[in-house]
């Protein structure tokens, strides 16, 4: 069972139909009591970085996700603005982040035919394998929509890169906690095989 | 380096998929929940539907519908047709689609679409401009699925769409639409030189060359495809299909596009 954060920030329907797709049960939790129950926590998010560090933080969910990622190291996969909640700051907002992983948050440079946010199919390099990389391949291509790129402090971290302007991490894993910055939901059967990868964790 | 985005845009209208020319006569193509599931299989990069029936009926969009061709759907979706307000846009976006497209409204009532950048995101917002050569010989935006001349100039539209915050604009040759004649590339050129946001062209494409030339010539970010995905070839039966990938990389300079 995947619990998958309802606090207002993008919609999770997709995500619930690919889950249903695979075959893997979801339950979504909207408030702190469901999320007591979770074993395997997806964060996704679509938005601005301080609106859903501020709805985090007022509903009385951060504690609980904060007990279960760092005390309890329950699988934790952030999504999208999801992966950069998990970083210490993005320079989209002036809310400290997560802060879980040791990262930050960065805006594409502007730089001449650049057009920002990155929006599209973009291939990805394996920077190290970890059970998320499972069944990758030199084909293999995912869907995305952000202005803002994590780029973790230590590269050990680092599972996926991505390139657009400049190298950017796509995917990173620290202990029990991992980030993706395309959306999966959206990315046919490669996103498939990634979600499963993380139902299989 | 990013793909060049190929989009097959599916027209609706009431619940069937249909394809026009020239936005007149149309030709009826299927029930939209099947073809959505063969382009899903087929690996497509987005997916656009267009209601177009909506707006000239004065209605909302049909999102229980809508819901069902999402179910289908594990890409991108941009929904356009009718959507007049926050709430119709808010419930297609609910519904699993990342995109909204605006046409008609967004002329009518241009503060909608700041007031769906600002909330949504810019990268959720279409603007969809509609150009038809005047008698005058000006090209000039059409509303209300063509039916209607607005005498705003689409170069000078697209600008003022762009600052009040469209993520993209859907800009639809309806000379060049379903005649398979490839792209008015002196249009898609002309508003590609006066924004920064991505153009989806749209009408007139026939071939992989066509797409090629609007891209590298036109400046064209992503191409919307209508008669070459859903009929066989120019007056041939309906057969839903998608260019060979591997050529279209080839002709898009993506043969080797891995970055290491």
């Amino acid at each position: 069972m995947i619990t998958l954060v309802d606090y207002g920030m993008g919609n999770l329907g997709s995500i619930r139909n690919m889950f249903k797709r695979i075959g893997v049960a979801v339950e979504v939790a909207a408030d702190a009591a469901a999320l007591e129950r979770a074993s395997k926590i997806l964060l996704p998010g679509v938005g601005a970085f301080d609106s859903a560090m501020q709805r985090i933080n007022a509903g009385g969910l951060r504690e609980v996700l904060e007990r279960k990622a760092l005390r309890e190291r329950v699988p934790v996969m952030g999504i999208c603005l999801g992966m950069q909640l998990l970083t210490r700051a993005s320079e989209e907002g002036s809310l400290p982040g997560l802060g879980w992983i040791p990262a930050v948050t960065r805006r594409f440079p502007d730089l001449p035919g650049l057009k920002v946010p990155h929006m599209g199919w973009n291939l990805v390099c394996v920077a190290r394998d970890c059970p998320l990389t499972e069944g990758i391949s030199t084909d293999t291509r995912y869907y995305f929509v952000h202005s803002y790129y994590v780029h973790a402090d230590d590269r050990q971290d680092c599972v996926l890169t991505a390139h657009y302007g400049v190298t950017f991490d796509a995917v990173i894993a620290h202990d029990n906690l991992y980030g993706a910055q395309f959306h999966p939901e959206k990315s046919h059967r490669f996103g498939m095989g990634f979600l499963r990868n993380f139902a299989s964790i | 380096m990013l793909r060049t985005r190929v989009i097959p845009a599916l027209l609706l209208r009431n619940a069937s998929l249909v394809k026009t020319v020239r936005f007149g006569p149309f030709t009826y193509v299927g029930d939209p929940c099947n073809t959505v599931r063969i382009f899903n299989e087929l690996e497509v990069d987005e997916l656009v539907v267009l209601d177009i029936t909506a707006t000239r009926e004065r209605r909302a969009p049909n999102f229980a519908l809508l819901a069902d061709i999402a179910n289908e759907c594990f890409m991108p979706l941009g929904y356009g047709g009718g959507i007049s307000c926050f709430a119709d846009a808010q419930n297609v976006l609910r519904l699993g689609y990342e995109k909204v497209i605006v046409n008609t409204h967004a002329m009518e009532n241009p503060p909608l679409i700041t007031e769906l950048a600002d909330h949504f995101g810019s990268q959720a917002v279409i603007v969809s401009i509609d150009v038809r050569r005047s008698l005058w010989g000006r090209e000039r935006v059409y509303s209300r699925s063509g039916t209607r001349s607005t005498h705003r100039d689409p170069v000078a539209w697209a600008r003022q769409v762009e600052s009040l915050g469209a993520g993209e604009i859907l800009l639809t040759s309806i000379r060049r639409e379903g005649t398979w004649n490839g792209f008015d590339l002196g249009l898609v050129k002309a508003v590609t030189d006066a924004v920064r946001v991505p153009v989806i062209a749209q009408g007139g494409a026939g071939s992989v060359d066509h797409i090629a030339q609007v891209v590298d010539l036109a400046g064209a970010s992503a191409v919307a495809l209508g008669s070459m995905v859903v009929f066989q070839k120019k007056g041939c039966g309906v057969l839903v299909n998608f260019p060979d990938p591997a050529r279209l990389a080839e002709r898009l300079g993506q043969a080797n596009p891995r970055h290491d």
